[in-house]
């Protein structure tokens, strides 16, 4: 196990170093500097600017510099607001984006996976259709417009919720329920499809005919199974929606990572882009990596060294 | 040379062509037999006659502005309503089909061959070339793909080509993973083994006897994965880093036509109907053809 933690983190340090020199060099090959998309600014101005932020070095001592700060997890100075670090703006907005995440994950957990159990269970009959025409509607519409429709009527037109603002719980509901659509129908139908494989064994029949209390059938030997599947894409899903929220905090305004990753888009401020995507990038790999850990403690024929040649 | 049922079922076939019309043929019965898939196929077959026939289909000018008919309800002559700048929204949802068309199309042209070929050939070779080839794979696939395609955006400026070159780049290793998977289990296949007795070389094993064998998973694959192709391509046209205005793209119209939902609910709903209904449209067909062409993942 320890051998195959090392193997798994080094390839995550070659993964990140590649990602880091990618964007570096994507976002320096950008014709023109952070401030030369800003009003006229006097030639003077500009050279004393680039100087003070290393711009006038060569591009790789720059780069050089740029990694020496990654590690000691220093992402640099924000372009846009002076004074403002990278580190800040990511540890501003991580407490919303987390939490708002976090709640989708539960959401995402708690009802995805019965529903989808639901659904296994009385096959071809109503409810099985129900939760497949909800989840399929639900893969198939998109997160921007479950919100917009959503806050049309529960925000505007019934008054229930705000519609910006996460002041009290209920600012809460929307972005939640936006965020958790596309995941809570994906999660519901992977688990419909993996506990129907698993009902179809031939241990299933056997723990039936052992007489065994129908519960224990399906916890202990069927839901056991079928989690397994569910469990491996978990790690992504975790990472999506603890990090993938964007277009959710840009509609409600919530001033999460995710809004500043789209404000530092459009205002051209290279640090900010460069910063968050090698943070999202590494919270997405840590998260896969732990999940995998997960992975091979729940279920031990899996043995992940072997699995990884 | 009739096409018949009875040339097209022919149990020998006499020639390539009439193996796979036949093999074709089967498949769309069974499709056939599975209401949801055609109802997805008729969608798309929808998108497809809309987007090459939009000039005829289309009342108005999709990007002609008429300032004196702003923010018109639907009435006979504008079926969908008129947008904050009196454009006719019907036609521009029409032209915006163009869009979409050409994003899925451009993805699944560049992605998915790509893919292919990287998984065909790190599986037939094995070894050291299937050890790096599957490295530079796995290292694509853990970047996190939205970010990535946003910072592609972001250092090459807002627009369609960007935004369609940033989600092919980050959704071909998922095929490369499953041509592999594919090419492993044929491999050492006898009819493989049969063909490279006959001196046949690699190149031409690959090309002509394992990646047709791919291809019924990976147009699966492909299928199932372009209705998140065009929710991520719409998703990037909302936040306004993909097709850049005064293109029709849906995303980038409900993104506009969200500030006048209170009273103008047309604008933004318009668009929104668009995008579910070709997603759905692909889910469908994405599920019916995998029952069909991999009936070992499909629900029996």
């Amino acid at each position: 196990m320890l051998a195959y933690l090392a193997k798994r983190v080094g390839m995550m340090i070659i993964t990140m170093f590649l990602i880091i020199t990618l964007t570096f060099f994507l976002m320096h090959a950008i014709p023109g500097g952070p401030f030369t998309s800003e009003k006229m600014l006097a030639p003077e101005i500009e050279a004393a600017l680039n100087a003070k932020f290393g711009l006038d070095d060569p591009i790789w001592v720059q780069y050089i510099n740029y990694l020496k700060g990654i590690l000691t997890f220093d992402l640099g100075p924000s372009f846009k607001y002076p004074g403002v670090r990278v580190n800040d703006l990511i540890l501003d907005g991580l407490p919303v984006t987390a939490q708002t995440g976090f709640l989708a994950l539960l959401c995402v957990a708690a009802l995805g996976i019965p529903l989808g159990v639901l659904a296994a269970l009385n096959q071809n009959k109503w409810q099985d259709t129900a939760v497949m025409m909800f989840a399929t509607i639900g893969v198939a519409i998109p997160s921007y417009v479950v919100a917009t429709v959503a806050l049309y009527f529960f925000a505007l037109k019934l008054n229930l919720v705000p519609t910006f603002g996460l002041d009290d719980w209920r600012g809460y509901i929307l972005p939640v329920v936006a965020l958790s659509g596309f995941w809570l129908s994906f999660i519901a139908r992977l688990s419909r499809s993996s506990l129907l494989e698993v009902l179809g064994q031939d241990y299933m029949v056997t723990a039936k005919a052992k007489g065994l209390h129908p519960f224990t059938v399906l916890f202990k030997h069927g839901l056991r199974n079928a989690l397994i599947p569910i469990v491996t894409v978990l790690g992504p899903v975790v990472a999506n929606l603890l990090t993938g929220s964007f277009v959710i905090e840009q509609i409600f305004a919530l001033p999460g990572i995710g809004r500043h990753f789209v404000l530092s888009i459009s205002n051209r401020d290279y640090t900010t882009i460069m910063g968050i995507t090698i943070f999202y990038a590494a919270f997405l790999m840590v998260m896969i990596l732990i999940v995998d850990m997960l992975y091979m403690l729940l279920d031990p024929r899996i043995k992940l060294a072997e699995k990884s040649k | 040379m009739i096409i018949s049922k009875q040339w097209l079922l022919d149990d020998a076939p006499k020639s390539r062509t009439q193996a796979q019309l036949g093999r074709l043929y089967v498949v769309c019965l069974q499709l056939a037999h599975n209401p949801l898939a055609v109802i997805g196929a008729i969608i798309i077959g929808g998108l497809i006659i809309t987007a090459l026939f939009a000039p005829w289909i289309a009342t108005h000018s999709p990007i002609a502005q008429d300032l004196s008919n702003r923010l018109l309800p639907p009435s006979s002559t504008h079926w969908m309503g008129t947008d904050e700048l009196g454009r006719d929204i019907w036609s521009r949802v029409v032209f915006g089909s163009q869009i979409t068309l050409t994003i899925v199309m451009l993805v699944a042209v560049i992605a998915a061959p790509l893919g292919l070929v990287v998984g065909a050939i790190a599986g037939y070779f094995g070894g050291w070339a299937d050890r790096v080839l599957m490295s530079i794979t796995d290292i694509f696939l853990s970047m996190p793909k939205l970010i990535l395609a946003l910072a592609f955006v972001a250092a090459l400026g807002p627009g369609i080509e960007n935004a369609i070159i940033a989600i092919a780049i980050t959704s071909w290793p998922a095929y490369a993973r499953i041509a592999r998977a594919e090419t492993l289990t044929i491999r050492n296949a006898e009819f493989v083994q049969a063909v490279k007795l006959q001196g046949a070389s690699s190149t031409r094993i690959i090309a002509r006897h394992i990646l047709p064998l791919c291809t019924s998973s990976m147009i699966v694959r492909v299928t199932l994965d372009m209705a998140g192709i065009i929710l991520t391509a719409a998703g990037l046209g909302f936040i306004g880093l993909g097709a850049q205005p005064p293109l029709p793209e849906w995303g980038a119209m409900i993104s506009r036509g969200r500030v006048f939902i209170l009273d103008q609910w047309w604008v933004a709903t318009m668009p929104g109907f668009a995008i579910i209904l070709v997603s759905l449209g692909f889910c469908f067909l994405g599920d019916g053809l995998r029952d069909v062409l991999d009936p070992k993942h499909g629900s029996e």
